[in-house]
This record gives C-alpha cells, structure tokens and sequence, in this order.
C-alpha cells in the first residue's frame, strides 16, 4: 500500500507522472514530498511509486 | 526613499515606538519579533498585506521581493495608494512599511524570482512567506525553497479568490517545512476573482502562523 495525502491506496509500480496527470493535478501547479524528499518537476517523470511510499501532493491554484 | 524614513523618525523616535508595544504581552515577546527576519516573495494582494503585518507586529527585518509595477487594477486588494500608481511596488511598498515603522531593517529586491537565484535570496531567511499569483511560479517557488534552502521553513497562500465564506481558509502544516494558508480550491477565472477581505484573510493567516514560528523558537 502507498500512503498519498493519508489515504492508502494500491499504487505500488505505477509512475508518479502518470498517476498525477490521471488524478487531474497538473505537474506544473504541484508539489510533491515522497519520503520526505520533495521530486523535482522535471523528474516527476521517472519515479515508479514504491509500495509503502509516503507522498504527499500539494495542488495549487490561482490568486495571490 | 530615504528621506520619508527620515521624517518618519522625525516625527518618532525609537524609544516611543518601542514603548507602545502591547504591554499586555509578556516582555520577551518584543525582543524575539525584532530580532527576527522574514522574506516575503510577491508583494500583491497576500505580500503587501503581510508585509504590513509584520511592519505592525515589530518583526526586524524584512526582505521584500516582486519585479513587478503598481496597477490601478490592484487597489482592490493589495496595500497601495493612489499616489503609488506606476511604482515598482518595492520602491511603493518600503515607503509605506516606512510610516508604519522606519525603524525596521527593509532590504527590498526589483527582480524576478527563478529557480536560479531562489538559493542567494533566501537561503539565509527562516522563514519566506510565498505570496506570488500564478500557480505555477507559487509550485516553483515552494519546490525550490524546500530543495535548496534546508534551514528555510515556507508559509504559502493557496486558495483565497471570491467571497465565500472565509471559515474555509485554514492553516495546514504539509511535507516537512511548509505551511499552506488559503481554502486549497477557489481558482481565479469562470466568474471569480479577487477581491480585498478573502485576499486579507489568507494574508492574516500566513502573517500570524509567521509570529506563531518566531515565537515558538528558542
């Protein structure tokens, strides 16, 4: 199980990019902590998420 | 630039603005916020209301970063005057933060935040307040503050358009060094944009979880 924003879900060998793009975040406007090391944009790409990984995405909008 | 600070202490000296720290609080408190210093990149709607906040609150030093000009378009929510209109709003924003407190140390930068030069500018700041507009560069700007800053603990605004009810806004701690103000969802555009008392509340929140960080550091 892979513990996402304090849900666990069965993510385990998926890739972080795609997973993103098909919950709706767009990987310009996230960031994104696993296992306490935030991913850089450009690397979202190549992560393969790990069971028992510990993400969190955060998804920002616009104003300011 | 320098003249309104100097007939601001004209007008009051050190000593009198010192002592008109609430004496309600305990005396250790006065020290700890003027010892402090806080960056606040972005100096729109959340950073010029936080950047006052904190001129009010006696925090030492600030460090005030936007590339951008004072617009008609922002009196609705951001601290400016009239007479600011056109301005760099560094250079528009110190002279105000001056009549509130020009005792305060403001080092303002006209320059435009990217992940090459986030590191010089604030590797050196505890905290950094994230008060840009546009998603993506607020993403930018947490990421990189986060990867390259280790010592640097982040306040961002996240969510604060429209006029809903502003019990959605909250304070959330997230990852390791970062708290998130703002409702997490209002997005600008389809009929909504932004406008003076959510725009303050969510600068509130970020301004006060500032004090609470300086506070609880021994």
């Amino acid at each position: 199980m892979v513990r996402i924003n304090g849900e666990d879900k069965d993510l385990a060998g998926k890739n972080l990019l795609e997973y993103l793009q098909e919950t709706g975040f767009d990987p310009e406007r996230v960031v994104v902590e696993r296992n306490l090391e935030i991913i850089p944009k450009e690397r979202l790409s190549d992560v393969t998420i790990n069971d028992e990984d510990e993400i969190e995405v955060l998804m920002f909008v616009g104003g300011g | 630039m320098s003249k309104i600070c100097e007939s601001m202490k004209e007008l009051i000296s050190k000593e009198e603005l010192d002592k008109a720290f609430d004496s309600r609080f305990p005396k250790e408190m006065q020290k700890k916020l003027r010892g402090a210093k806080v960056a606040v990149a972005g100096l729109g709607g959340l950073g010029s209301n936080i950047a006052a906040m904190l001129a009010r609150s006696g925090i030492g030093k600030l460090l005030l970063v936007d590339f951008d000009t004072v617009d008609v378009t922002n009196l609705n929510r951001q601290m400016y005057f009239i007479e600011h209109l056109g301005k760099p709003k560094t250079e528009a924003l110190t002279e105000l933060l001056y009549r509130i407190n020009p005792y305060i140390e403001y080092e303002a930068l006209c320059v435009k935040v990217t992940p090459d030069n986030v590191s010089e500018l604030f590797k050196d700041y505890p905290i950094v307040c994230e008060a840009f507009d546009r998603p993506d560069q607020k993403a930018m700007l947490v990421r990189e503050v986060l990867m390259k800053c280790p010592h640097t603990t982040v306040v961002s605004g996240n969510g604060m358009a429209g006029y809903a009810d502003t019990n959605e806004i909250k304070t959330m701690k997230m990852m390791r060094r970062l708290y998130v103000c703002g409702d997490q969802k209002t997005d600008v555009g389809n009929g909504i944009g932004l406008i003076a008392p959510r725009v303050a509340v969510c600068a509130a929140h970020q301004a006060n979880k500032v004090l609470q960080l300086i506070m609880q550091n021994d």
